[in-house]
């Protein structure tokens, strides 16, 4: 078991109500797929899971163990990686090298490892010579393959995709579907287009009322 | 857009370490901030031209630049020889203009130029990131250097959030006049920058945390400190000392 919420509820400082007594988990090599309407939840599902926001109960259990204080999430964010929906809160480097260094610098790797792990992950990504380029100046599917490289640089073992293709013209859509399907193992996606998620994911969960149902 | 017009080009400052940069520049600053004495002013100025010609620097831009500080300079001279106490040298009407005060007027006019063009020479050369890393080098306080690297970076980002507010705004048909209708237009404008700033900073910085960030910026691209910056910074340091010298040493 890779993520497990325990009859988990959360509510907002101003009193709405988003989960209550939630129960959700993901193993090792799901791919899952969750829609839902907007405000149902499904990004905050997202930052229960990396500690962004503490539950007001239950219990959340990521790789096994209870996480429930800062420090217990330390690891989790280096373990799993969370894809914001709008590059711009993802990218903040002048290049695109010093921000795919950004997550492997911070996991101590040497420098010189980091090296070839930045040239490695542009090119699985079909990022050839995008090192020096400008992030600001990138093309919307651009910055969202870029911010998609900042994460698999770190090797995650579990990808949350908060809308990976939204926004996104058919290509670059293809794109993302392709690299997900290749390069991932296991993921969650939470996403508006129906086609997308039938072609990347193997179940669907269907947010609503803060409970998920399976479709 | 912020754009570093000067970091893209060929120089010998081009490649130097930004370290050597920043401390020559700083040091040159202090000097000759507080200086006062006219062959110490001379030499600064015209050390300040030759850094720029050195540093290869479009003639134009220089002079734009240049334009913006004097601006601020300009305003000096309309009021400090009117109000500095000194040996009157003519009068408009009842307003004597004073030496002193014409005199301190050429100083600051010389000592801002002069620091402006070192800058451009020695700090505009380098790209931002480059002069953040050299700053961590250094031992800047992390704090100072994360607040300059993030003013910078989100300079940008505002500015774009404020040209979709403002397009949002013209293509409802607004157009700002005076009255209550425009005031309150802007300062709604100003609420929401404010907001979706402050919103963003949040997010940007959740978003530095999930990949592991524990607010130490490892560097990625290291410079070199070869020979000939060491040559560099023995030479700016000479001078330096040697500026501090005729200013404070003996008399000439």
């Amino acid at each position: 078991m890779v993520i497990e919420f325990k009859g988990v509820s959360f509510e907002y400082p101003n009193g709405r109500k988003v989960f209550k007594d939630l129960n959700f988990h993901v193993r090792k090599g799901d791919r899952i797929g969750i829609v839902g309407p907007n405000g149902s939840g499904k990004t905050t599902l997202f930052h229960l899971v990396v500690g962004l926001i503490k539950p007001s109960g239950g219990e959340i259990l990521v790789f096994g163990k209870p996480r429930k204080t800062e420090k217990g999430f330390h690891e989790v964010r280096k373990r799993i990686g969370l894809l914001f929906q709008d590059p711009e809160d993802q990218l903040f480097c002048p290049t695109v090298a010093e921000d795919v260094a950004f997550g492997p610098l911070n996991l101590r790797i040497p420098k010189d490892k980091v090296h070839d792990i930045v040239r490695r992950t542009l090119g699985d990504l079909g990022l050839d010579g995008f090192e020096n380029r400008i992030t600001y100046n990138l093309s919307g599917g651009e910055k969202k393959l870029v911010s998609l490289a900042t994460l698999f640089s770190m090797d995650p073992e579990v990808l949350l995709l908060d809308e990976p293709t939204a926004g996104l013209d058919e290509e670059a859509t293809r794109k993302i579907e392709k690299i997900l399907l290749q390069k991932a193992q296991t993921y969650i996606i939470v996403s508006h287009h129906r086609d997308v998620l039938k072609k990347t994911t193997r179940k669907i969960y269907r947010m609503e009322h803060g409970t998920l149902n399976l479709l | 857009m912020i754009q570093e017009p000067f970091a893209e080009g060929e120089s010998l400052f081009h490649r130097m370490d930004p370290r050597v940069k920043i401390l020559g520049a700083t040091g040159f600053s202090i000097v000759l901030a507080v200086a006062t004495r006219p062959s110490v002013l001379l030499s600064g100025i015209l050390f300040a031209c030759l850094l720029v010609v050195l540093a290869r620097l479009k003639v134009r831009q220089v002079f734009y630049r240049l334009l913006v500080v004097n601006t601020f300079v300009a305003f000096l001279w309309i009021f400090l020889p009117f109000t500095f106490p000194g040996e009157p040298v003519f009068s408009i009407g009842a307003l004597n203009v004073s030496r002193e005060g014409i005199l301190k007027c050429l100083e600051i006019t010389i000592k801002s130029n002069a620091i402006v063009l070192v800058s451009m020479a020695l700090l505009s050369t380098s790209t931002v990131f480059g002069l953040v890393h050299g700053l961590h080098h250094l031992k800047v306080p992390h704090k100072l250097v994360h607040l300059f690297f993030f003013s910078f970076r989100y300079i940008h980002v505002i500015n774009t959030e404020y040209h979709k507010i403002i397009n949002a705004m013209k293509t409802r048909g607004f157009e700002p006049g005076t009255g209550l209708h425009t005031y309150r237009t802007y300062a709604y404008l100003l609420g929401t920058l404010f907001l979706k700033s402050s919103e963003r900073s949040k997010r940007v910085y959740e978003a530095m945390i999930c990949r592991g960030f524990d607010g130490t910026f490892w560097v990625y691209q290291h410079f070199s400190f070869r020979k000939r910056d060491l040559i560099a910074l023995i030479l700016m340091g000479f001078y330096v000392l040697l500026l501090a010298f005729m200013e404070w040493g003996v008399r000439w």
